[in-house]
């Protein structure tokens, strides 16, 4: 036993620092290899669709008057989603965050939590055998009483079974993920400032239009697109709910498409270039979700900067 | 000299112009009788009940507020109604979802056979004489339930180590450098591909490497593992980060090797937190539908071999039975079978969930104090 041993570059530790280090780093860029191996395989897969003659494809146009009718139904029932799940999720995350007795707010924000963890096509299901057989009463009276606004022109469907009735499952569906997220951000507002508001006389709603909101906004809406993103790529909701057709106007009519819903349809009975054509348009899907997630991501590392100073 | 006191007995300035107590109580008592008068009119029902009662309340108190205690007060009530509201609208779907499975699905999963029988060689025959002779609902979901394990099995497998070694790079290797920065930042945009696209992607590269039309369980859970990883590294980055930079010094002053500090110190503190956010990832995965979709088919016989065949799964087993039911004619029987994997799969998610939490609880390292 000499000191050699203690400073020897030889040995099982050594290689063993190595190849441990080694496979972490590899592991890690295998990541980003298969994030660019999504791009990559899917535009390759989908160059065939791309460049065929305009008639081959389904409907007859060419690609792009296949794709922007569903990429417009997309949009139409995430925007719904977002529309009615956004006003709910902030209002439920100040429950948790500053309205609830403190014992509860866990066990609360674990209830909401569980809404995220039903399976997507449960709530298929139930949109499909409930939400729509209940709420066709409702688009009867829209068609009825608002059928000159057009997105209510009547008459409604009969089975309930339209982007609206989607757009409302979507809706239930990323309630908790802006919950959460929003809730993270409410309580991290500086408690300096809740309890100046309040030492100044205001009341807990002032407290929070003065204090809580302004700090939490950028937070609130990357937690919007982040819902937005999983709105965007929702498959199941839609494909059970939605009773698809031509793009309309109305969102009380069966009719319209989305991207996801339209290629969870074809895909599994598809061959040749149709399977092209749909992977080009997940390609889409892929390239409007990434640009909404990372411009989410670079709201909230660009908010993080500065929220950890106070 | 006269004296300062007066006999006069005022109320405390303090308490001046408030609400009493009793007053959401009163509020609601009257809005919950309004509300039943308003509803009795029309036609009663508990639903409609609730939202008319719950619409009266916020009136009611919002105006008696406005009207004894100024509008500041009133604004504060207002707000408070609308987020107690909201909560309330919240766990609406939350409970009618259960309620639907389960009154739905109990027949089906009572149906003698349900969890041990496949749908191989249950024609629309069968389910045709059931409605009609009133025959039992045969067929079962024991081959997507061996579908759905394998699958998600397999992923588990593939997402955990890369996860796991992520999440060490990112902690214990990255120093916060350009390439940790951007490991971070794509994993959090991963989180956001839509679970179609990461069923694509799997599609297209077994196109691409094995052959066009390559739809078996592996290329599933290549597509469920695309999913999973981002959830993995995430949850397992946030644990390594907590565990005290302390141990890993005291380890280093012993002369322990760095990747013997990992093994032996640092993932044991973390273990716990690990093990509950792998629980979560497959939770997550377990119900995707869309992936496995796109990426096994469906199968209506057993089929034990992930590497080859088309292969059923609980979602899309209940996905297909709505869609297509076995008879078209008749699509109770499909409906009921569906039902019945449906409350399979939420009791299984539910378990994950639970035993996620429990896994954090019960594993949580002694902290000696």
């Amino acid at each position: 036993m000499t000191a050699t041993s203690l400073t020897s570059t030889q040995g099982a530790g050594r290689a063993g620092d190595k190849i441990f280090s080694g496979a972490a780093l590899a592991a890690g860029c295998l990541i980003l290899a298969v994030l660019f191996g999504v791009a990559l395989f899917l535009v390759v897969q989908a160059i065939p669709a791309l460049t065929a003659p305009a008639a081959e494809i389904q409907g007859g146009e060419g690609f792009f008057a296949y794709i922007w009718p569903i990429v417009i139904g997309t949009l139409i029932a995430a925007v719904i989603a977002l529309v009615i799940a956004t006003p709910i999720a902030i209002g439920v995350a100040l429950f948790i965050s500053h309205f609830a007795p403190r014992g509860l707010a866990s066990g609360l924000g674990y209830v909401v939590d569980l809404l995220a963890a039903i399976p997507s096509v449960i709530y298929g299901a139930w949109g499909a055998a409930f939400l729509a057989k209940e709420i066709s009463p409702a688009y009867n009276w829209l068609a009825d009483n608002m059928g000159w606004l057009p997105i209510f022109q009547g008459p409604a469907s009969a089975t309930g079974k339209t982007i609206l009735t989607a757009g409302i499952v979507l809706s239930v569906m990323v309630l908790p993920i802006i919950t959460s997220l929003s809730r993270e951000i409410f309580l991290q507002t500086p408690k300096l400032h809740e309890e100046a508001a309040l030492a100044l006389g205001a009341t807990r709603w002032e407290m929070i239009k003065m204090s809580v909101l302004p700090f939490a906004r950028p937070g609130i809406i990357s937690a919007v697109m982040l819902g937005l993103g999983r709105a965007l790529g929702e498959t199941m909701a839609v494909a059970l709910v939605l009773s698809s057709g031509a793009l309309t106007a109305s969102l009380i009519k069966s009719g319209n498409q989305t991207i996801a819903a339209e290629i969870a349809l074809n895909f599994p009975e598809a061959s040749g270039l149709k399977v092209s054509t749909l992977i080009a348009a997940g390609l889409v899907l892929f390239v409007i979700t990434l640009a909404v997630n990372m411009i989410a991501r670079w709201i909230i590392t660009r908010h993080k900067e500065f929220s950890g100073a106070n | 000299m006269t004296s300062t006191l007066t006999p006069v007995r005022k109320r405390s300035a303090l308490t001046k112009g408030q609400l009493p107590k009793y007053a959401p109580y009163v509020v609601l008592a009257l809005a919950l009788i309004v509300g039943a008068a308003i509803l009795a009119l029309v036609g009663f029902n508990a639903f409609g009940w609730g939202i008319v009662s719950a619409i009266l309340f916020a009136i009611g108190l919002v105006s008696w507020s406005a009207a004894v205690e100024g509008s500041r007060r009133a604004k504060d009530k207002l707000a408070t109604c609308l987020v107690v509201g909201s909560f309330l609208v919240a766990l609406l779907p939350l409970f009618s979802v259960i309620w639907t499975v389960l009154v739905n699905g109990v027949p089906g999963l009572l149906t003698p056979g349900f969890l041990t029988n496949s749908m191989n060689g249950v024609t629309g025959v069968f389910d045709t004489r059931a409605v009609e002779q009133g025959t039992p609902v045969l067929g079962g979901i024991y081959h997507a339930l061996l579908g759905t394990v394998q699958i998600t099995l397999l992923a588990t497998i593939i997402s955990v180590p890369v996860g796991l070694l992520t999440a060490i790079y990112l902690v214990e290797y990255g120093d916060d450098g350009r390439l940790a920065r951007a490991i971070t930042f794509f994993v959090d945009v991963m989180t956001g591909i839509p679970s179609i696209v990461a069923g694509l992607f799997a599609a297209a590269f077994f196109f691409a490497v094995v052959g066009p039309g390559t739809k078996t369980g592996a290329v599933a859970a290549v597509a469920l593992s695309v999913l999973m990883i981002p959830v993995v590294v995430r949850s397992s980055e946030e644990m390594l980060k907590i565990v005290p930079n302390e141990l890993r010094e005291a380890a280093y002053a012993l002369g322990v090797r760095k990747w013997r500090t990992i093994v032996k110190v640092v993932i044991p503190t973390a273990i716990s937190g690990i093990a509950s956010g792998v629980t979560l990832a497959i939770a997550r995965v377990i119900g995707e539908t869309a992936p496995i979709l796109v990426t096994a088919g469906f199968a209506t016989s057993i089929n034990s071999n992930v590497f080859s065949g088309w292969m059923a799964s609980l979602p899309t087993f209940i996905y297909t039975q709505i869609l297509n039911p076995t008879s078209p004619a008749n699509p109770d029987p499909s409906s009921q079978r569906a039902w019945g994997a449906a409350l399979v799969l939420i009791i299984l998610v539910m378990i994950l969930n639970l035993g996620a939490r429990l896994i954090a609880r019960v594993f949580a390292p002694k902290t000696g104090r």
